[in-house]
């Protein structure tokens, strides 16, 4: 198409539509935006040409390793066209874009979700810990699932308690766009892999450990958490060191002697949730009838103030809500810590009425966990037993110092 | 050389770096750093993204024939956005209104809706990959009619410490890019041109001064040569030698064509290993070399020998196309024997491959799949010698010559920058860009208003402190003195070692008031400028007051102001001291005796008044 522009005639490619002016491609490369009326028709752009991609053979000796993605992207393709960027799912593609991956490993893959991590849903929680059933099953090596980084900590908890596992169950992400040549999916998906035919035994998430391209840490999936919005290294064990690393470029394993090791358990799906869960952060001032429409609600986890606290004037309103049914769940705002609601007499009101204390559980993990717990149990003391049991690593039972 | 008849057309992009508060897309200060001032490194490794079509860009491809890790320097004024951890902040209005003005100033058209663009960069200058750039106007003409084409506003790419290190002070400074047609005929219209552009931009006054602050690429070709770009000329004075020796280049490339073809020349695509026959080479290179493939170019004895530019051949080429694949050169038939290889090797070695007499024999030296490598990249190059001269990117080497550096980049390299919103630019935005007086303009503008000798205007003009130089004189200080200040005073005592740098704008100000004020003799103006740079040491004034008080401080010190009575005194003791030399030479003795009082006085009063107050003292003396 040609458009005029600074009394210019310009060839260009038209793109799209942008607050009413015509966003154009121009044969330099560059984006202008430009009124309609500037613009003039010349041929209809042809679609761009079928790409053809060669499958990547892949080395049979070499452990096989599921891939299963969720909307995360592992590898992406750039039209520079239109500036479009796709991801890409086939193992073919993946190997294309990351060739060094078909060194480690052969693979198949399979897509249970193309969406956004923040659409997350524990109704797909449930069809993923299927699918890693599934695949386990199946026989292979270690299974990674590619996450948005955003609910990737929620995900991973909740495959945690869903499946147990005899081999790596891996999360991995990328925080820099997968599009950008610093991106760090490359190096993220390469200790994935290695981490998904290391001698690891439980479900975690590997991710940059610095900002550096150095290495990537192993987490334990119920004690992970996105730390920062943007950086590389965003993501962090909670109260525990990580359970291991990987090094870059070497992609050597190191794992930590709490790591559970591959075959300590049998594989087993218990996918059972009780969706009817919320999680409530405490602020002063925040009056009680906020707790209104968790009426009816199987579960509340509360992340409170410091030690486990809400204010004095929820207790009635609490004490109603468990004596409706309601499983309450104390966590703290501190994230490090333990709670603890012996303390202070507000804590132990709080205890008086029935509201368990969460350890030192992460609020997030404490929501999912609550979910699958009361998707297996339905009697009140084992609920709160198991509520209080150390089940996936997620409570520890001794608080080491520090931060 | 007869540039008409060659064909020449030479383009010019200029980089210029914008004076603003902040950098382009986050909100760190636009301030260089000494690389000891780092406050930590981090490293990373690049890889090439592949486009829709399955491409990638072939001088991005190019670059990624090496793996390289990159190291980064970070500092205090270093943010997440620069370390590539963080999306960009809105783009800067300030350095957008600055690009807006210099479009202005060279009469060009906005763009309605300014996008963001990613130009792929994985020459570790970009921690991101690549650079954001956004076309910001087009269309505009040079007084003598030259065509600008585009004008750019960009983030300036981190600076190169050493090899694969960078220093990420520099990284996201706002940049322009102004592009012209291909207009310039000869070299000195390249010289004129760049001249022109650069002292718009100056014109501004708002952008960066000093080296490195504006660069020059220069697009050349003749008839039949091709398109070559020449990156990063930073001395204005080598732009016309560089348009020079690339002409020469492209004319002997041609005749080295011309040759070939007539000869008939070829090139034999298998690479032979002659590892064995260098087993026991005196050259150290090959001698230690893994593996050494000979590449055999029938019909081209003597070419690859031959010079193109001063101290370069096409061997030289081929030499700089290798290096992409890690090897530190190559050896040809042309130069040997020498380097420690013998005649008796070079007869084995061209019986080997089996070179005929007018057969030149390149021979690569490495690893094996460097040496793969290479030998690949010079039968790339070899071909394209056949062909002539190959459309390229080089950089700039000392004396003006160029080395390749990579491919011209394809359009294939640009797509969105999804996380800048477009701007649009508004009729109420672009009426309300002011234009600057250009400088030209002003020089003219002192001549006429202020009376200013017009080579003293055009200095002042052009000079980093004219804004102090306006002030001075809106003040009241008289134009002249306040422009032999900035310009020769200030100068003369740099050459003596004095730091005026380490002088505020506001001294130099209230100690020129303090002159026209009478507080302090004209005379005394350099030592006082001496002391407010001693003073200085101390670290800058923090406010106008301070600077007030180290002014009336070093005038205290250095040169206490002496009344008109002291004057008159100290002028009648010196008279009476040499009452007979008056006497002798009558008026005329009052050019020494001048000499002897304002020696006494250590310049602490003003010459007129001095040489008022002795005339008529000598007069009186005399009568």
């Amino acid at each position: 198409m040609r458009c005029t522009c600074a009394g210019l005639t310009l060839a260009g490619t038209y793109i799209t539509e942008r607050d009413g002016m015509a966003v154009v491609k121009l044969d330099s490369g560059y984006n202008i935006g430009i009124s309609f009326s500037n613009v003039g028709w010349l041929e209809r752009p042809s679609p761009p040409p079928a790409v053809t991609t060669p499958v990547v053979v892949q080395d049979s000796a070499l452990p096989e390793i599921s891939i299963i993605s969720t909307g995360g992207t592992i590898a992406s393709r750039v039209d520079y066209r239109t500036g479009a960027v796709t991801s890409q799912f086939s193992a073919s593609d993946i190997l294309r874009a990351i060739p060094e991956l078909g060194s480690i490993g052969r693979y198949r893959t399979r897509q249970v979700a193309s969406i956004l991590s923040e659409n997350m849903l524990p109704a797909i929680w449930q069809e993923l810990a299927r699918a890693v059933y599934e695949e386990i099953g199946r026989g292979v090596a270690g299974v990674i699932v590619t996450h948005g980084t955003d609910t990737m900590s929620y995900s991973a908890a909740a495959v945690s308690f869903m499946v147990r596992t005899p081999v790596p169950v891996v999360f991995v992400g990328s925080q820099r766009s997968a599009d950008r040549p610093s991106s760090d999916n490359a190096m993220n998906a390469l200790c994935s892999a290695a981490a998904a035919t290391s001698p690891l035994g439980e479900v975690a998430v590997v991710m940059h450990d610095t900002t550096s391209d150095d290495r990537c840490a192993v987490h334990r999936a119920t004690r992970v958490r996105k730390m920062h919005t943007s950086r590389r290294d965003a993501f962090r064990s909670m109260g525990m060191p990580p359970i291991g690393y990987v090094d870059y470029p070497s992609l050597k394993v190191e794992l930590a002697d709490e790591a559970v090791r591959r075959g300590t358990e049998e594989p087993e799906l218990r996918e059972a949730l009780e969706e009817r869960c919320g999680l409530l952060y405490f602020h002063p001032g925040m009056p009680a009838d906020v707790l209104d429409p968790f009426e009816g609600y199987a579960g509340l986890v509360l992340a409170g103030t410091g030690l486990g606290h809400v204010r004095t004037g929820w207790i009635p309103r609490l004490r109603e809500l468990i004596a409706g049914g309601t499983t309450v769940v104390m966590t703290s705002q501190c994230l490090h810590g333990r709670v603890c609601d012996r303390v202070y007499d507000t804590g132990r009101d709080l205890l008086s009425i029935g509201v368990i204390e969460g350890e030192d559980m992460l609020p997030e993990v404490a929501l999912v966990k609550l979910m699958w717990v009361l998707g297996q149990e339905g009697d009140p003391d084992a609920i709160r037993e198991l509520v209080q049991a150390n089940l996936r690593g997620e409570i520890r039972r001794r608080s080491h110092d520090g931060l | 050389m007869d540039y008409e008849a060659l064909g020449l057309k030479a383009g010019i992009e200029i980089h210029q770096q914008l004076d603003t508060e902040e950098k382009l897309f986050c909100r760190c200060p636009t301030v260089l750093r000494d690389t000891e001032e780092r406050s930590g490194e981090f490293f990373r490794y690049l890889r090439a993204t592949e486009s829709e079509l399955g491409e990638i860009d072939r001088a991005a491809q190019e670059e990624m024939k090496l793996v390289r890790r990159f190291r980064y320097y970070t500092y205090d004024t270093v943010c997440l956005v620069e370390h590539d951890e963080e999306p960009p902040a809105p783009m800067n209005r300030e350095a957008l209104a600055v690009c807006l003005t210099i479009a202005k100033m060279l009469g060009m058209t906005p763009i309605e809706q300014v996008h963001t663009m990613r130009k792929l960069v994985i020459d570790g200058s970009n921690t991101s990959g690549f650079q954001r750039t956004a076309l910001v106007a087009l269309n505009g003409a040079l007084p003598d009619g030259c065509q600008i084409e585009t004008i750019c506003l960009e983030e300036e790419a981190a600076q190169r410490v050493a090899d694969e290190t960078f220093s990420l002070d520099r990284l996201g400074v706002p940049l322009v890019e102004i592009t012209t047609a291909p207009c310039m005929h000869t070299p000195e219209d390249v010289q004129r041109v760049a001249e022109y552009i650069g002292m718009v931009l100056r014109s501004t006054g708002r952008v960066k001064r000093g080296l490195g602050t504006i660069r020059q690429d220069i697009n050349v070709s003749i008839r039949d040569g091709a398109r070559v770009e020449i990156k990063g000329v930073q001395d204005l004075g080598l732009l016309a030698e560089a348009v020079r020796l690339e002409v020469q280049r492209q004319v002997n490339l041609l005749a080295i064509r011309d040759e070939l073809c007539a000869r008939n020349a070829s090139v034999d695509p298998n690479p032979v290993d002659v590892t064995d026959i260098f087993a026991a080479t005196k050259s150290a290179i090959l001698q230690k070399a893994k593996c050494i493939l000979a590449i055999r170019l029938p019909g081209f004895a003597g070419l690859v020998g031959r010079e193109i530019q001063p101290g370069r051949r096409l061997g030289s080429e081929m030499a700089d196309y290798a290096r992409k694949c890690g090897v530190g050169g190559i050896f040809h038939t042309d130069e040997l024997p020498a380097y420690g290889v013998t005649a008796e090797e070079v007869e084995r070695l061209r019986e080997r491959v089996g070179a005929a007499g007018e057969d030149c024999v390149v021979l690569v030296a490495s690893t094996r799949q460097r040496a793969g490598c290479a030998a690949e990249q010079v039968l790339i190059r070899a071909r394209m010698a056949l062909a002539g001269v190959p459309e390229e990117t080089r950089r700039m080497l000392e004396g003006g010559g160029t080395a390749y550096m990579r491919p011209l980049p394809g359009a294939a390299r640009m797509y969105p920058e999804t996380d800048v919103f477009p701007i649009t630019i508004g009729k109420a935005l672009w009426e309300s860009i002011e234009v600057p007086e250009l400088l030209t303009a002003r020089a003219e503008r002192f001549v006429a208003e202020h009376g200013l000798d017009p080579a003293l205007a055009r200095q002042v003009a052009f000079s980093e402190r004219l804004p102090l130089f306006e002030r001075m004189v809106a003040a009241g200080v008289r134009p002249t003195l306040a422009a032999r200040t900035i310009l020769a005073t200030m100068r003369e005592l740099a050459r003596d070692g004095v730091q005026v740098e380490r002088i505020a704008d506001d001294e130099v100000l209230y100690l020129l008031e303090a002159v026209e004020a009478g507080r302090a003799a004209k005379e005394a103006v350099p030592d006082l400028l001496a002391e407010l740079a001693r003073m200085g040491a101390r670290g800058p004034p923090a406010t106008p007051d301070q600077s007030r008080e180290r002014v009336d401080a070093a005038i205290e010190k250095v040169a206490p102001a002496v009344s008109q009575e002291e004057v008159e005194a100290i002028v009648r003791r010196v008279l009476q001291e040499r009452e007979k030399f008056a006497r002798q030479r009558g008026m005329a003795a009052l050019g020494p005796l001048m000499g002897v009082v304002m020696k006494d006085l250590r310049g602490s009063a003003d010459g007129k008044l001095v040489s008022d107050v002795l005339k008529r003292e000598l007069q009186r003396l005399l009568s």
